[in-house]
């Protein structure tokens, strides 16, 4: 069943199947029911990522580095989990300007630099070609082994003639599938769903052909993994290779290999093209920032089982083609066939898109700034050139699939596969740092990516690329252990003495440092064009959900001169689509055209040529400033600055509310203070009235009645007298509040005794308070009590304290104590009563004017012989007191029960105490 | 249901989470030689861990903001 003619029919029938399937996905997207609008043939057009290298490959690395094979699939599972950030960005970005390509992405990100986009395409050129290579050579070295088993592959491949080489029809086959699918539209920018299709569909070959091997090594070769390891345990040459012993580097090689696979799952040109150019919606991202990782690991799920039992059964065959061997050493028909019909489909999708974007930065990076720059071409006629688009794209196919070819048939069997595959993802990392720090740092600089690309791929290309050539036996590689002329430290594999570090991460290590030194380095100390400024702008800022949609051009042009251009260019048919909505009276050649059109006529041209080739063809047409730049940035610098000032308004207002918070507090306070002053002169109309009052009407009694007997006249008259002292000492008291409410009250500070004072005070009392039928205790036991204060005023205080308390003093054993004591520097002169006493609420309360304490049970007005007060003596002594630095305040009192009212006066300085 | 800037904050966490599972030191506490190394194993057990993760994560649906404009 393995003969030539069987295998070749399957292989080719597969090719076919291709075929039918994209042609299939073309006329479902024509006819509007798009194939591939789903996450999931997202995720599987992803997992063009697993060409031949990993369907052979993997296992060939397992087997002699152990687990390191690995690496290459958990760094991709890392950039799959940013896709949400990262590649969600890159395609916002992409779909904005047309981006065709990773080249056209960096040229468009640097200013639409074409030098840069030409530098880009011609890089992946040199680095990828080899990879392309690479798949040629596993088709033909797996169809040799599959007819030649159990003979070795080898031995015929190097005399057969190219045109027996299998992989050289399946090239050109391939060579017109991509032609087929790949450039039917002039547009690059457009997604080709026929050939996206195919890939899904071969993404799901290789994974069920590898599990097949898989399954059918563990379950049928071995009788389950149990067994299987529990035989690689007793062989101790097999166990080692599992650890991180195996590992080339250890661990710096460890984090180098995912570091490597991380980035250059990003600049690889074919990851590029299906996770950015051919994504549909960028909501796939999600489902595919787990399935794309999830097929990684169902894809190598087998790996190391494979490559153990090979190693265990085959001894020291190629391990590269254990896949392969192993179902055939088991004289299978069927099996072996399918991996080859795997490996295949693994091959050929990685042939198809890498060819695809390849050829397009060809044509439209490399090839189409230099058309150009020729005059000819201006003056071809109309659609002409969109024919020569195309065909310089087809031949570049075809051009890429034949070195590809020719680098495989010429390098041969130099390089394992997987080692191939190394060095390119080496290269493309080079593409890294100019595209992911371009896309977050506004100020990356086009000559600083131009001389970080070109620093890192000269060092890539001495560290990776030349010794590869050596091993080949290109170059005699004496200077791979010398040094080139004997310098020691430039030699390929320990650059600047760098020894023992694993070939990749070395070349890894100082190919991106030189790459990203140049870049932030260079840029630091560049001047962007305007047009690279705005370019930076719109790249940094592509997840502003408003980003302008304004137009950018504001030069002049006519309609009949643009849509010549486009005619020219595109042909009418795509001009035509482009102005589909312009009224046809308004079709005058002679209008000029607006911002609008100019803008979409540019976009067209980049789909098809890319953003620097567009660009140097708008400006042939428009005159004037054709892009208003300065405005451009300031609109978008508004729109980053939006968020900024948002957060500011935001803290404003809350300031802003604060601050009419605080006044309304204030005006609440004013208010209080107005209704206070209107209490303030009722209460002292009132108690002015009351005395006047009483005066008239004892005065008119007395005017009026002359017969009054003596004694009543004089009580009379007596009590003229007191309701005039009254009155005055209330007018007094209001006096005094005034001025201590203004600060004129003026004290006549002077060192007194405390002592001395309360027992003055007391006798001026005592006599009164004995006429109520109150007890004056005094309990002061100090000898002297030295304060600063107006002996006046203090007494003042004192009396009106002790008058107080003799007021609510009660009971038939009316009691008032007066106490001095000394506390903490200070002296507090205490005075209790054994009356009601104060309630907690009222203790403050008792310091506000006119305030009269009332006593539910007993009115103190009704007691005989208790005289009101004014309600002004405790605000007054408190102003007193806090006048002179001290306190009053109302308790309870300790001794008595009653109420407690407390004077404390600082004690004062002793130097001073005795002045004489 | 979830937020977009809650996902957003889960999903940052997550790759952390995934950067150190994959990387030395803790690469190098699995490799234990005893019979044979458990490396490949761990790795496996982390790498379907994270993906588990990831797409708990990213199926839960999340309060759809009003499309922009």
């Amino acid at each position: 069943m393995r003969s030539e003619v069987v295998v070749l029919s399957v292989a080719f029938g597969y090719l076919a199947l291709l075929f039918l399937i994209a042609a299939w996905g073309d006329r479902r997207a024509e006819q509007g029911r798009s194939l591939i609008g789903s996450p999931n043939v997202y995720a599987l057009s992803i997992a063009v990522y697993c060409t031949a290298w990993t369907f052979y490959g993997s296992v060939g690395r397992a087997a002699q580095f152990g687990p390191s094979f690995l690496l290459i699939y958990l760094g991709p599972t890392l950039a799959m989990l940013m896709a949400p950030f990262l590649i969600r960005k890159m395609v916002r970005i992409a779909s904005a300007q047309r981006i065709t390509s990773i080249a056209d992405f960096i040229s468009a990100r640097y200013g639409k630099s074409s030098s840069l986009g030409a530098l880009v395409a011609l890089i992946a050129l040199i680095g990828i070609t080899p990879y392309i290579a690479l798949q040629l050579k596993a088709i033909t070295v797996t169809h040799a082994v599959l007819v030649n088993y159990p003979d070795a592959g080898d031995l015929r491949l190097a005399n057969e003639p190219f045109w027996l080489d299998k992989s050289f029809w399946v090239a050109l086959v391939l060579a017109v599938f991509i032609i087929l699918f790949g450039t039917r539209h002039l547009d690059a920018s457009e997604r080709h769903e026929g050939m996206v299709a195919a890939i899904a569909f071969e993404s799901l070959v290789k994974l069920v052909a590898f599990l097949s091997v898989g399954i059918f090594t563990v379950f049928v070769l071995f009788q389950g993994p149990g067994d299987l390891f529990a035989r690689v345990a007793a062989t101790p040459a097999l166990a080692s290779r599992l650890g991180l012993d195996a590992v080339p580097g250890g661990t710096t090689g460890w984090v180098g290999m995912l570091v490597l696979a991380l980035l250059a799952f990003f600049s690889l040109p074919r990851q590029f093209q299906v996770l950015v150019v051919e994504n549909v919606d960028e909501r796939h991202m999600a489902r595919a920032s787990w399935l794309f990782p999830l097929y990684l690991l169902a894809i190598n799920l087998f790996v190391i089982p494979i490559a153990m039992a090979g190693l265990l059964l085959m001894g020291d065959a190629d391990p590269d083609r254990f896949v392969l061997t192993l179902p055939l050493s088991a004289s299978l028909e069927g099996l072996p066939l399918l991996v080859f019909i795997g490996g295949l489909s693994a091959a050929t999708s990685m042939v198809i898109v890498e060819t695809i974007a390849l050829s397009t930065m060809v044509s439209n990076q490399l090839i189409m700034p230099l058309l150009l720059r020729t005059r000819r071409l201006h003056r071809s006629a109309s659609g002409e050139l969109a024919g020569w688009l195309l065909g310089i794209r087809r031949v570049a196919i075809v051009l890429i699939l034949l070195m590809g070819y020719l680098y495989h048939a010429l390098v041969g069997d130099a390089y394992s596969l997987v080692t191939i595959g190394l060095v390119s993802f080496a290269a493309a990392c080079q593409f890294a740092p100019a595209m992911l720090l371009g896309m977050y740092w506004r100020g990356a600089h086009r000559r600083g990516a131009t001389l970080g690309l070109i620093a890192g791929t000269l060092v890539w290309a001495w560290t990776l690329l030349i010794p590869g050539f050596a091993q080949s036996g290109w170059l005699d590689d004496a200077f791979l252990e010398l040094g080139p002329f004997g310098i020691d430290w430039l030699r390929p594999y320990a650059l600047f003495g760098l020894e023992d570090w694993d070939i990749y991460t070395h070349s890894l290590l100082w190919s991106l440092s030189a790459n990203l030194g140049l870049l932030v380095g260079v840029s630091l100390f560049s001047r962007q064009s305007p047009l690279e400024q705005t370019q930076a702008a719109l790249f940094t800022e592509a997840l502003h959900p408003n980003l302008l949609e304004t137009s950018l051009w504001h030069g002049q042009t006519t309609r009949g001169e643009l849509r010549s251009l486009l005619d020219r260019y595109l042909g009418t048919g795509t001009t035509a689509r482009v102005f589909a909505d312009i009224e046809p009276r308004e079709r005058d050649a002679e209008q000029p055209a607006t911002p609008a059109q100019i803008a979409r006529a540019e976009q067209a041209l980049s789909g098809a040529l890319g953003n620097a080739s567009a660009r140097v063809l708008i400006n042939s047409v428009v005159r004037g400033e054709a892009l208003d730049l300065e405005s451009i940035l300031s609109i978008l610098d508004t729109t980053s600055e939006t968020l900024e000032i948002n957060r500011r308004l935001e803290q404003k207002s809350s300031e802003l509310a604060q601050a009419s918070e605080e006044l309304r507090a204030a005006n609440e306070r004013l208010r209080e203070l107005d209704r206070l002053k209107d209490e303030f002169v009722a209460m002292v109309s009132h108690e002015l009235r009351t005395p006047l009052t009483s005066i008239r009407a004892f005065a008119e009694i007395l005017r009026d009645s002359s017969d009054l007997p003596d004694e009543k006249r004089v009580h009379f008259l007596d009590v003229v007298v007191k309701e005039s002292q009254r009155l005055s000492r209330l007018i007094e008291e209001i006096l005094d509040l005034a001025r201590l409410e203004s600060g004129r009250l003026t004290l006549n500070p002077q060192h007194l005794d405390l002592v001395a004072l309360a027992r003055h005070s007391i006798d001026a009392v005592h006599h009164m308070q004995a006429d109520r039928g109150v007890t004056l205790e005094v309990a002061i036991e100090l000898e002297k009590a030295p304060v600063v204060g107006d002996p006046d005023r203090l007494e003042q205080v004192i009396i009106n304290l002790l008058d107080n308390a003799g007021k609510f003093a009660s009971g038939d054993d009316a009691k008032v104590r007066l106490s001095l004591l000394p506390h903490k520097r200070h002296y507090q002169l205490m005075v209790e009563d054994n009356g009601p006493g104060i309630g907690e609420e009222e203790r403050e309360r008792v310091f506000e004017k006119f305030h009269q304490i009332q006593d539910p049970e007993q009115a103190p007005d009704k007691r005989h012989g208790r005289p009101r007060g004014s309600g002004l003596g405790l605000p007054i002594s408190r102003g007193i007191v806090a006048h002179l630095g001290g306190r009053l305040w109302a308790e309870k009192a300790p001794n008595l029960g009653g109420a407690c009212l407390i004077m404390e006066l600082p004690e004062a300085p002793p130097d001073t105490a005795e002045p004489g | 249901m979830l937020s977009a800037p809650r996902r957003r904050e889960r999903l940052l966490a997550l790759i952390v989470l995934a950067a150190l599972l994959f990387t030395p030191p803790l690469v190098l506490v699995s490799d234990r030689a005893l019979a044979i190394s458990w490396l490949p194993l761990y790795l496996f057990i982390a790498w379907g861990l994270v993906i588990g993760l990831a797409a708990w994560l990213m199926e839960s649906p999340t309060i759809r903001k009003p499309p922009e404009e």
